[in-house]
């Protein structure tokens, strides 16, 4: 059961931060409720006001230019079965295809599930690894902040009080780039997601890799559910640049030990602080040995028991 | 808040509170009781209906997002006396048991074969992730779904 609120339908963002001004701490932004409604069902969160932004034509959309923006409102299903995200970010796509159940992805959006910023979530693991950046919109104009920057901790992001989140946007990887993002639980929720990326330099080989200059010019590894916000690991991705792809093999061990070495996890219903560490270990190596098959052209036949691989 | 939406092909002009929830409207004020309150937070599936042809879970769903759509519960799948293909590929594989699970069961696949004509049983059982059968009925839940495509083809 819900208690009664008055439901806000604004046209416009500049309609929907005035009354969240207005309202204050009274007011809650309701897109999907995938969420919200569920924390208001347990009495955790009793706002006497929902906005609702969904009707706010600039959030439902996905555009194409330098980077791609994902509109707020946008629900997982329709990121999922988007053309141009799979063109442009086709790993995103897959990811939504994975996001909770089809009943959550469809009701659900990425606007929300970012700035909701529960622990337990892909999106904003997958987004670290793709240069993403927030646009927030206030009376006071229109700011951009890196998605890092943004969420700052479990369910605390930078977001103002009369702030709306308008888009998030991705850098697209450039051709040649090999990526993965797998995710382990036995939960609804994951208990790990850990998405890498590693750009490619240079000539491929023969069609076994051999003989090529291949090597990773760039690499990204982001690790989530386990610490209290996602983050990228400098220390695992520094073990990777440089070497050669037909290398890769011999350095997925190191990089996964240095992200284990670099994770602060807590003992709680997902796990002990020392278990998680380990799956970190072992799902990072998992993740690089799937990039390391894709950057060599091929697709592993990879299946872990409660693992989703993207 | 004035609703006007369809369920199961039948015009309904309701007057429903902001804070009422879809399942709430469909079994107390409509009377229809196939989708049940379970676990009440979106896990299990066992409050399914399918809005405008979208499997959503009505425990989790604001009646006023139903508002000019079109709501799908299982007392509206079968025509008159004679069963969907879904219901009857259900009965034939042995599909349910206690039942309690079945009307999302139902309608979750009959959102699949909407979009998929053809679905593995990878497909099938990606789609129903989410929706939880306790008596741990699933393989003959999947068969019949993958019976059902079959027989629709």
């Amino acid at each position: 059961m819900l208690r009664p609120f008055t439901l806000h339908r604004p046209d416009t963002s500049e309609e929907a931060c005035a009354l969240l001004a207005r309202l204050g701490e009274d007011a809650a932004v309701y897109a999907g409720g995938t969420e919200l409604l569920l924390l208001m069902k347990l009495g955790l969160l009793r706002p006497r006001h929902l906005v609702d932004v969904k009707r706010i034509r600039p959030f439902d959309g996905i555009t194409d230019g330098t980077h791609l923006a994902i509109g707020a409102t946008v629900t997982h299903r329709t990121v999922e079965r988007s053309a141009l995200v799979r063109a442009r970010c086709p790993l995103v796509a897959s990811v939504a295809r994975h996001v909770a159940n089809v009943r959550v992805r469809n009701v659900g959006t990425v606007g929300g599930n970012l700035a909701f910023a529960d622990p337990h979530s892909d999106l904003a693991t997958l987004f670290l690894t793709l240069d993403a950046s927030v646009e927030l919109v206030s009376p006071r104009g229109r700011r951009e902040l890196s998605l890092a920057d943004f969420v700052r901790g479990p369910w605390e992001t930078a977001r103002e009080p009369d702030e709306l989140l308008a888009s998030v946007r991705l850098v697209p990887w450039p051709p040649g780039t090999a990526a993965a993002y797998v995710k382990f639980g036995v939960h609804e929720r994951p208990t790990l997601g850990v998405s890498v990326a590693l750009r490619l330099d240079g000539t491929d080989g023969d069609s076994e890799g051999r003989g090529g200059g291949a090597r990773v010019a760039d690499a990204r590894v982001a690790i989530g559910c386990v610490n209290p916000r996602p983050a990228r690991v400098p220390a695992a991705e520094a073990r990777l640049t440089g070497v050669a792809v037909t290398e890769l093999e011999d350095v997925t061990g190191a990089a996964a030990e240095a992200a284990s070495a670099d994770t602060d996890p807590a003992d709680d219903l997902y796990g002990s602080a020392d278990y998680k560490r380990e799956m970190v270990a072992v799902f990072v190596r998992r993740a690089l040995r799937i990039a390391a098959a894709r950057a060599r052209g091929a697709e592993p036949a990879a299946r872990f028991p409660h693992a989703v691989v993207a | 808040m004035r609703i006007r939406l369809a369920v199961n092909g039948r015009a309904q002009d309701l007057e429903v509170a902001s804070h009422a929830l879809l399942l709430d409207v469909l079994r107390d004020v409509l009377d229809l009781k196939g989708a049940k309150r379970s676990c009440d937070t979106q896990v299990c599936g066992a409050c399914t209906v399918l809005v405008d042809g979208l499997a959503v879970s009505a425990c989790t769903y604001l009646a006023v997002e139903a508002d000019g759509r079109s709501v799908l519960t299982v007392e509206g799948l079968a025509d008159g006396e004679s069963l969907d293909p879904l219901q009857r590929a259900f009965l034939d594989a042995g599909a349910v048991q206690c039942g309690f699970c079945t009307s999302g069961m139902l309608l979750t696949a009959r959102a699949l074969l909407r979009e998929n004509g053809a679905p593995t049983r990878d497909d099938v059982l990606h789609y129903l992730r989410g929706s939880l059968c306790r008596c741990t009925g699933y393989r003959k839940i999947v068969d019949a779904v993958l019976t059902a495509a079959e027989t629709a083809r």
